[in-house]
């Protein structure tokens, strides 16, 4: 399977990072070598395998549904680079 | 006073206690050290005055008989680690200036244990790549050279400033992370010992995610006692981290002079691949006729699904990174393009705040997660991902006690030399060492020889979950049997 400009564009898109037509060509090119590496993943036999979710068979831990945390509200602001009081700041996303 | 610096963890703890010197002095001598060795770019960011305090309280508790595991040991944590109120930007321009409001728990842990806190240490960006150029700060220098030669070397990577460091005695120990090789291939590449744990060994909290079903935090020391004197430190089950697990931290330093007498060690046949390097192979029989002259039993074995980690990897780890990576918004923290819309934000925000490596692998990331191939792609790597795990299974239920493999199929390149490489070029570098990962097993790699050139190569060992205690032994005597390589001095 190899990918076209257009599809690199669109996953670029998809993924909310601007590419030139220049970055895009280049990058068409690196994904094609990526995507016909893995190409050989279709050789193994993998009928009835189970996927792999993690690389440690645990059980998943439960605890109590309690607040631990929280109130932090200048902690959690402190990075943003911008802000208005206690909020991040974004442009304008309704009319 | 700067003969301080060749003294290790062990030899501190010794020196410390019988208040031959300061915590202060030590310190200072390292602070020292790392001013004189800025050309190596091994550090993005100085704490002076954080380590100096830190020293200080040492001092102090040394004084009251108070002391902890690891009091007074000067560490440099890499960029990696959220460490509170300093630095922390995984090497990427899209964190600049990212301050965290807390702390990792396994720094949290090692400042518990009294350790002191140097800087961060530089890496590739988000820890994608194997050479340390793809960092925001620009390449590492490997303190090593080859024979005859000027040449800037790289340090290998992600760990790339964590392994520099530690091999030109810029701090005591260090910590780093390994997601397909990123602790053991620098180690390799150093002369320095590094241990990539069991996945759940050690609590990702507070570490800037990457993979997250690969990741795994672990010290880069000197020698192998150091190394698990460090992991004991590290290691914790954490309320914070689900995936962290719930079992005991043995006292790895206690186990560490077994000898290998009567431990089944195997071979596998898979890993001597095509094209291998004349020495690589070398240091590999040498391993072999070492172990087996300290009493361990050789074993031939087989891992046939070895060839398909690597094709594996730069699926499930892309398509992590894609989701993890989505987090960097120009909203919460960070690098931020105000052009535009809400969109235009986003795109210009990680357009400018990504390296090259970084959005290559978000993109392909989101090519096999996107809809129509999630099954063609990310469910069939994991679906291999658990025939390579079912390898490792079978191989160590025949009784083998570990698994010993070259760690690295080269020694360190030259800077700039891979720049118009294949970005699967660049992969290969961690063709020894991603099998662990994608099944979860513990890895050490320690140094072995020299090459022809005169720079370290190294073996790695791989063991059951969570017997990391097995490694540092058999390590250990790998250790005795090739001796400690050090770095002549040129910065």
């Amino acid at each position: 399977m190899s990918v076209d400009i257009d599809t690199v564009k669109r996953v670029a898109h998809l993924a909310r990072i601007a590419v030139t037509d220049e970055e895009a060509e280049a990058l068409k090119g690196d994904l094609n070598q990526i995507l016909g590496f893995v190409e050989q993943l279709n050789e193994v036999d993998v009928e009835g395998v189970e996927p792999m979710t993690s690389a440690v068979a645990t059980a998943m831990k439960m605890r109590e549904d309690v607040v631990t945390d929280g109130n932090r509200v200048d902690d959690v602001v402190a990075n943003a680079p911008r802000r208005e009081g206690p909020f991040f700041a974004v442009p304008k996303v309704v009319e | 006073m700067s003969d301080l610096t060749e003294l290790g963890i062990a030899a501190i703890r010794d020196r410390l206690a019988a208040r031959d010197f300061s915590a202060r002095e030590l310190t200072g001598a390292y602070l020292e050290a790392m001013e004189a060795a800025r050309g190596l770019n091994a550090y993005v960011a100085e704490t002076p005055d954080l380590a100096l305090a830190m020293a200080d309280e040492s001092d102090r508790r040394l004084g009251a008989g108070e002391a902890r595991p690891l009091e007074g040991v000067p560490l440099g944590v890499k960029d990696l680690f959220c460490t509170r109120g300093v630095h922390a930007q995984a090497a990427s321009r899209i964190l600049n200036g990212f301050r965290p409001t807390y702390e990792s728990t396994v720094t949290e842990n090692l400042w518990a244990d009294g350790a002191v806190m140097l800087g961060k240490l530089n890496m590739d960006e988000f820890a994608m790549g194997s050479s340390n150029e793809t960092s925001c700060y620009g390449p590492v220098i490997n303190p090593w050279r080859a024979a005859n030669s000027n040449a800037d070397l790289v340090p290998g990577g992600s760990s790339g400033g964590s392994a520099a460091a530690v091999a030109a005695r810029l701090c005591a120990a260090a910590i780093g992370t390994d997601t397909g090789g990123s602790i053991r291939q620098p180690a390799a590449f150093t002369g320095t010992v590094g241990i990539k744990p069991t996945y759940g060994r050690c609590s990702r909290w507070g570490i800037v995610a990457f993979a997250s079903s690969l990741d795994q935090a672990g010290p880069i020391a000197r020698d192998v006692r150091d190394t698990a004197i460090m992991l004991k430190s590290m290691a914790s089950v954490d309320p914070k981290d689900t995936t962290s697990v719930d079992v005991p931290v043995p006292d790895y330093e206690a186990a560490l002079e077994g000898g290998v007498a009567g431990l089944r060690i195997g071979i596998p046949k898979e890993y001597r691949v095509d094209g291998m390097p004349a020495e690589i192979e070398r240091v590999w029989d040498q391993g072999r006729a070492w172990l087996e002259a300290a009493g361990a039993e050789i074993v031939d074995i087989s891992l046939p699904h070895t060839k398909y980690a690597l094709p594996a990897y730069y699926i499930v780890a892309p398509a992590e990174a894609s989701s993890n990576l989505a987090r960097y918004d120009g909203v919460r923290y960070g690098l931020r393009d105000d052009a535009g819309d809400v969109i235009d934000m986003y795109e210009g925000t990680r357009s400018s705040g990504f390296g090259q490596e970084v959005k290559r692998r978000v993109l392909i990331g989101t090519y096999v997660l996107s809809a129509g191939y999630y099954d063609a792609y990310y469910l069939r790597a994991q679906r291999v991902r658990a025939r390579i795990r079912e390898d490792f299974d079978t191989v160590f239920e025949t009784g083998v006690d570990a698994i010993l493999t070259p760690a690295t199929p080269s020694a360190a390149f030259a800077v700039d030399s891979m720049a118009t490489a294949s970005p699967i070029e660049m992969y290969l570098n961690d063709v020894f060492t991603v099998t662990a990962n994608m099944s979860g097993h513990p890895g050490i790699a320690v140094p072995a020889a020299l090459s022809d050139d005169g720079l370290p190569l190294g073996l790695q060992l791989i063991g059951r979950p969570f017997d990391e205690s097995m490694l540092f032994r058999i390590g250990r005597v790998l250790e005795e049997a090739a001796g400690s390589f050090r770095a002549g001095r040129w910065w």
